[in-house]
C-alpha cells in the first residue's frame, strides 16, 4: 500500500487545476467555512426560527422565500470533500482513528486546543468572509484584494504567534 | 464561453457539480497531507513547509489559468465572483484565523478531510468551528456595524498596489518560487532526518521553477485580451484593408419609423450621454462590454443588423470591427456617428439643401420622421429612464 504524501508541487498542481475547473465552470471559488456557517444556520432555525429570521446575522439567509440554507453549494462541495478524503485516505491506506499531537501534549489536551482553534476559524472566517480555502485561496486566484489581505493576515500572525504555542507541536 | 453558470448549469444542477469538484478537493487534500495537522503546522515551526508549497504552487496554477482562459476569451473574467473586500474585517478576521490555525492545527477545509480518514482532533475543531460560528452569530450585534465596515467592493489587488496585472502576476509567481527555495532551505536545516524536500529530485524542480518563472515573463508581456484587441482593430492599417458597412443617417431614420424588427440599435455611449438622447430600442454597451458573455443573445443574431451609434463615427468603426473579430456578423456603423444624426433628422430647421431634385422629399421625410423618432424617444423616457442593465455576476464566497 502506499501510504506516502504526494510531491507537494504536483499535490499543489493539481489543486490549482480544480480550483480553476471550478472557477471556469461556476465562477466561484472553494470554499469549506460556508458549508460550517450553513449548519449552524440550518440549526438555530429548525430550533428557534423567529429568533433566527429576527436576527441581522442568520436573517440574512433564512425567512420566507428563501431556500433551506443546507441547499448551498459550498455544503455539497464539502460534503464532496469528506467523500474524497474518505476515498484518497482508503486508497493511501491512512485510515485510523487517532489523534495527532505534538510529542509534548496529550491527546485530551489536544482535543481541548483543536476545538479552540476551530471556533476562533470559525468566528475569524464571518469577519474576513471565508476561511483559508474560500477568501485565501480561491480570492488570490482571482486577484482580490481581500484575498491577499486575508491570506497575509492569517499565516502572518501564524508565524508571529508560533512560538507561543511550541508546546503543543514540537 | 466560462463560466456556465447560471446560463447553461442549472442552480440545481450545480449542486451536482459542487459535489464532484468537492470530492476533487477533498481527494488532492488528503494526498497532499493536509489531512495531518502536524504536518499542516509544521510550516510554521519550519519543520515541514508541505503546506507553503501546495498553497501557493495551487494559488500561481489557478491565478495562471484565470489568467490566460481571459485572454484566450475562455472566460469572462468579468462575470466571475471575485470576492469583495471589507478591509479592516479581513485583516481581524485573518488574525483571529492565524491564532485559531496555529492552536488548532487545521483550518476548515483540511479539518473535514482530516476527519474523514478518522483524525480525532479534526472531529473536535470542526465541533468548535461549529461553536465559533454559533457564538459569533449570537453576539451579532455587538460587532455588527465592524462586520459591515470598510466596504470597498470587488476590488483587484493589482489595481489597489497601482500596477499592471501582469507585472504582479509575475511578482507573485517570483515570490513563490523565491519562497519555495529559501523554505526548502530552512526545512533541509530545521529537520534533518525526515524533511519532506529530502526526497525531491533537484533537476526536475529546477526545471518546474525556471518554467513557471517564463510563464511569469510572458504575463508581463502580454496585454490583456481587450486592450490587445482594441488595440489591434484601432491600428489604421488594419482599418484600411476591413471596409466596413455604413449606414446613413436617413436610412437608420426611416428604419426606426418603420419599426423594422429586424434592426437593433448599439448606443456605444457612456450612460450619462444616453441618457439625455437615447435612440429608441436602443441597447446601451460601451465598447469594453462588448466582449462580455451577456449581450452575446443579442449580437449573436444573424438576421438582426446591429447599428453601432458612437459620439462619432470613428468609435463606430473601432466597435464594428472589434464586433468583427469576436465573430459575430450583420454590422453597420451609423455614417458621422450620433453627432451628424442628430443635426440631420433631429434637430429642427437644419436642412441643407444640395440642389438635387428629390430635396423637397427629402426635407419632408426628415421633417416627419424627426416628429416620429423624438415621440418614440419621449414615449421610452415616460415608460421610466431606462437602467442600465447590471451585469449578472455569479454569487460566491463563503
Amino acid at each position: 500500500m502506499n501510504t506516502k504524501y504526494m510531491n507537494p508541487y504536483l499535490a499543489g498542481f493539481l489543486l490549482g487545476l480544480v480550483l480553476l475547473a471550478t472557477i471556469f465552470i461556476t465562477g466561484r471559488g472553494l470554499g469549506a467555512s460556508g458549508a460550517i456557517k450553513s449548519i449552524v444556520v440550518a440549526t438555530v432555525d429548525g430550533i428557534a426560527s423567529k429568533h433566527a429570521e429576527g436576527s441581522h446575522f442568520y436573517g440574512t439567509y433564512v425567512g420566507p422565500g428563501k431556500d433551506n440554507p443546507m441547499k448551498s453549494w459550498l455544503v455539497f462541495e464539502v460534503f464532496g470533500v469528506l467523500i474524497g478524503g474518505f476515498v484518497s485516505g482508503l486508497a493511501s491506506d491512512r485510515m485510523k482513528f487517532v489523534t495527532e499531537a505534538g510529542p509534548r501534549i496529550r491527546p485530551k489536551l489536544r482535543w481541548l486546543f483543536a476545538a479552540i482553534g476551530g471556533a476562533l476559524f470559525g468566528i475569524g472566517a464571518q469577519f474576513a468572509r471565508g476561511c483559508t480555502s474560500g477568501a485565501a485561496l480561491s480570492g488570490m486566484a482571482v486577484l482580490s484584494t481581500a484575498g491577499f489581505i486575508t491570506m497575509i493576515a492569517i499565516f502572518g500572525t501564524g508565524y508571529a504567534f508560533a512560538y507561543f504555542a511550541r508546546k503543543l507541536w514540537i | 464561453m466560462g463560466p456556465f453558470v447560471p446560463e447553461l448549469i442549472s442552480d440545481q444542477l450545480n449542486l451536482v457539480v459542487a459535489l464532484v469538484l468537492g470530492i476533487a478537493f477533498g481527494a488532492v487534500l488528503e494526498q497532499a497531507g493536509f489531512s495531518s495537522s502536524r504536518r499542516l503546522a509544521g510550516v510554521f515551526y519550519g519543520y515541514d513547509f508541505t503546506v507553503l508549497r501546495v498553497f501557493f504552487t495551487a494559488t500561481v496554477t489557478a491565478m495562471s489559468g484565470v489568467l490566460l482562459l481571459g485572454y484566450f476569451g475562455l472566460l469572462d473574467t468579468e462575470a466571475i465572483f471575485v470576492n469583495p473586500t471589507w478591509l479592516v474585517p479581513a485583516i481581524v478576521g485573518g488574525i483571529i484565523m492565524g491564532i485559531g490555525f496555529v492552536l488548532g492545527g487545521y483550518c476548515p477545509g483540511t479539518s473535514v478531510c482530516a476527519a474523514a480518514i478518522g483524525k480525532i482532533d479534526a472531529m473536535f475543531f470542526i465541533g468548535g468551528g461549529l461553536l465559533g460560528v454559533f457564538a459569533f452569530g449570537e453576539l451579532f450585534s455587538l460587532y455588527g456595524n465592524f462586520y459591515d465596515s470598510t466596504s470597498l467592493g470587488s476590488i483587484k489587488v493589482f489595481d489597489s498596489l497601482g500596477m499592471s496585472q501582469g507585472l504582479f502576476a509575475f511578482l507573485l509567481i517570483a515570490m513563490a518560487v523565491g519562497a519555495f527555495a529559501v523554505t526548502t532551505v530552512i526545512e533541509k536545516r530545521v529537520n534533518r532526518s525526515s524533511a519532506p524536500s529530502l526526497e525531491f529530485k533537484s533537476r526536475s524542480h529546477f526545471a518546474a521553477g525556471a518554467g513557471i518563472l517564463a510563464l511569469g515573463v510572458l504575463f508581463i508581456v502580454l496585454p490583456d485580451r481587450k486592450t490587445h484587441l482594441i488595440n489591434k482593430v484601432s491600428d489604421p492599417k488594419y482599418a484600411t484593408s476591413h471596409p466596413v458597412t455604413v449606414m446613413d443617417a436617413d436610412e437608420l431614420a426611416f428604419r426606426i419609423v418603420d419599426r423594422e424588427p429586424n434592426i437593433r440599435i448599439i448606443d456605444l455611449r457612456s450612460v450619462d450621454t444616453t441618457m439625455s438622447r437615447s435612440l429608441p430600442g436602443a441597447e446601451n454597451i460601451t465598447v469594453r462590454d462588448l466582449f462580455g458573455k451577456d449581450w452575446v443573445p443579442i449580437l449573436s443574431r444573424r438576421h438582426v443588423k446591429k447599428v453601432l451609434v458612437g459620439n462619432d463615427e470613428a468609435q463606430e468603426r473601432t466597435a464594428y470591427l472589434l464586433l468583427q473579430e469576436l465573430g459575430y456578423e450583420n454590422l453597420a456603423v451609423l455614417q458621422g456617428g450620433f453627432q451628424t444624426f442628430d443635426k440631420t433628422i433631429l434637430s429642427p430647421g437644419s436642412f441643407i439643401p444640395t440642389g438635387s431634385r428629390w430635396d423637397a422629399d427629402v426635407k419632408a421625410f426628415r421633417e416627419k420622421a424627426r416628429e416620429n423618432i423624438l415621440k418614440l424617444i419621449a414615449e421610452n423616457k415616460s415608460k421610466g429612464s431606462k437602467e442600465p442593465k447590471k451585469t449578472k455576476k455569479v454569487q460566491g464566497g463563503c
